[in-house]
């Protein structure tokens, strides 16, 4: 038997395919609402913050169970799947990618927001003095310094959709090359006692898991080293 | 010497008085049968005083969890093969397993007039047919089966999405993500909502769900009570109002 057959390897590229997209999505999403979140002042702002967060500590069935509903026939997901003639965006890949993102967006917002924060208002401030628009020294200044913040959060938001299993089982309904992920996939297999494919998935997770979590370290150690 | 044997009379009496005492048994039963045992475990309450603690999931989890030491002494599957394959692993009481009930398969539509018969299938004016996963739980496999008998396996196959468990393929068309699904004849009893087709026998193997003590419950009262307790009257009779046949029936 092959071990790297085609089932194995369509779901590692779903997997991947699933979190690239996601990824992008949210550094589109992230970066504006961090910049709103690391500069605007009121009260609401940590309301506001929060709601993002929320993610962080709800089970990942509260989630499922919401987007089951949301994205159903009866909700704005069923509503959007008319528009290409569809019912429901459950059991989609655009389905998990809506899910992913929600799921996803505080590991991305945070350290971006937090960037964002330490550069502080004076490298702003200068940039304006030299006559450079708002939008220009944002481009300029603040993204480029605010470099390592974007790493970590596209990592994270990649590395957290990778992991992401309760959603997706939620949501999913198994279907291969379409919805069935690394993590669902392992389910399966474990389920099945095929130990093989489970045991050779569940390494390269953790092989990933690593190479994520010493590239966090090092990026951090980098950032620090160059901020003293 | 005298401490000894007032020690030993002291164990032998509460061995003595164990089997009388109300204990508690855990019992891992495939999803189909969730309502059910649910009413059983109720009644095999009131009638022993044991305490039956149910777990429900995919007769393909429970297998796993088992070989891997799971704290069950009880197994209802919702096959035969694993139960028999558990007592071919040496983890389940050889003469202990039966078939408590044989399920029956349906294809289901939270809406009035949309299944109609196995023309239902054949139109497949639906995008979404749930079914639950056939690798580890049977009815997925009797779904399965019944469209490749009817030859619309190929044509269907596009239009499936699989639960993890039979509770899930429910949960799928109950909230209205896919029209249809195949479920269990269980989880629409004592309701007629929607629109239904009972899969006539001839389709698919029929769903012997077997049921087994495990070895970790060999030396527990309240787990071969339960397993009498279900060969018996009232535990039957429960299990006939839920749709299901019983064995030496059908």
């Amino acid at each position: 038997m092959e071990i790297w057959s085609a089932e194995i390897r369509q779901s590692v590229l779903l997997t991947v395919e699933l979190a690239a997209i996601s990824t992008v999505i949210l550094l589109m999403l992230a970066t504006p609402l961090a910049w709103w979140l690391a500069h605007a002042k009121g009260w609401w702002t940590e309301i506001i913050a929060s709601v993002i967060a929320l993610p962080l500590v709800l089970p990942p069935t509260v989630l499922g169970f919401y987007l089951l509903i949301l994205l159903g026939p009866d909700g704005p997901g069923g509503w959007i799947a008319h528009l290409w003639g569809g019912r429901t965006l459950a059991f989609t890949f655009e389905g998990l990618v809506i899910g992913s993102v929600v799921y996803s967006m505080p590991f991305v917002v945070q350290p971006i927001r937090n960037a964002f924060a330490a550069m502080g208002e004076r490298p702003l401030e200068v940039a304006a003095t030299l006559r450079a628009s708002p939008l220009r020294t944002f481009w300029t200044v603040a993204v480029p310094l605010a470099r390592p913040g974007f790493l970590t959060g596209a990592v994270l938001g990649f590395a957290h959709t990778v992991g992401e299993f309760g959603l997706v089982l939620m949501i999913g309904g198994n279907i291969p090359g379409r919805t069935k992920v690394l993590s669902v996939a392992i389910f399966d297999y474990v389920e099945t006692s095929r130990w093989r494919e489970a045991s050779m998935l569940a390494g390269l997770m953790v092989i990933f898991a690593f190479a994520v979590i010493l590239t966090m370290t090092l990026v951090d150690r980098r950032a620090t080293r160059a901020a003293t | 010497m005298r401490l000894l044997r007032s020690f030993t009379l002291v164990t032998s009496l509460l061995l003595a008085f164990s089997p009388a005492q109300a204990a508690q048994t855990n019992v891992a039963v495939a999803a189909n049968f969730t309502d059910a045992a649910k009413e059983i475990a109720a009644l095999f309450k009131q009638k022993t005083g044991h305490e039956a603690v149910l777990s429900f999931g995919a007769s393909g989890q429970f297998y796993t969890q088992i070989a891997q030491g799971a704290p069950f002494q009880v197994f209802l599957s919702a096959d035969d093969s694993r139960p028999r394959k558990l007592v071919e692993d040496g983890l389940a009481v050889a003469d202990s397993r039966f078939t408590y009930a044989i399920g029956k398969l349906v294809l289901w539509s939270k809406s009035p007039g949309i299944v109609k018969g196995e023309e239902t299938l054949k139109a497949a004016s639906f995008a979404k047919l749930s079914i639950c996963n056939p690798a580890a739980a049977p009815y997925g496999l009797a779904a399965v089966e019944t469209m490749k008998s009817l030859s619309l396996y190929d044509t269907l196959k596009p239009k499936l999405v699989e639960g993890a468990t039979i509770t899930q393929a429910y949960q799928f068309v109950e909230t209205g993500n896919a029209e249809v699904g195949f479920v269990a004849l269980s989880q629409l009893s004592g309701s007629d909502v929607g629109s239904r087709w009972v899969v006539p026998q001839t389709l698919y193997n029929p769903i012997r769900q077997d049921a087994v003590l495990l070895k970790s419950g060999a030396g527990n009262g309240a787990a071969s009570a339960f397993i009498t307790f279900l060969r018996g009257p009232e535990a039957r009779a429960v299990i006939e109002k839920y749709g299901y046949v019983l064995d030496g029936q059908s």
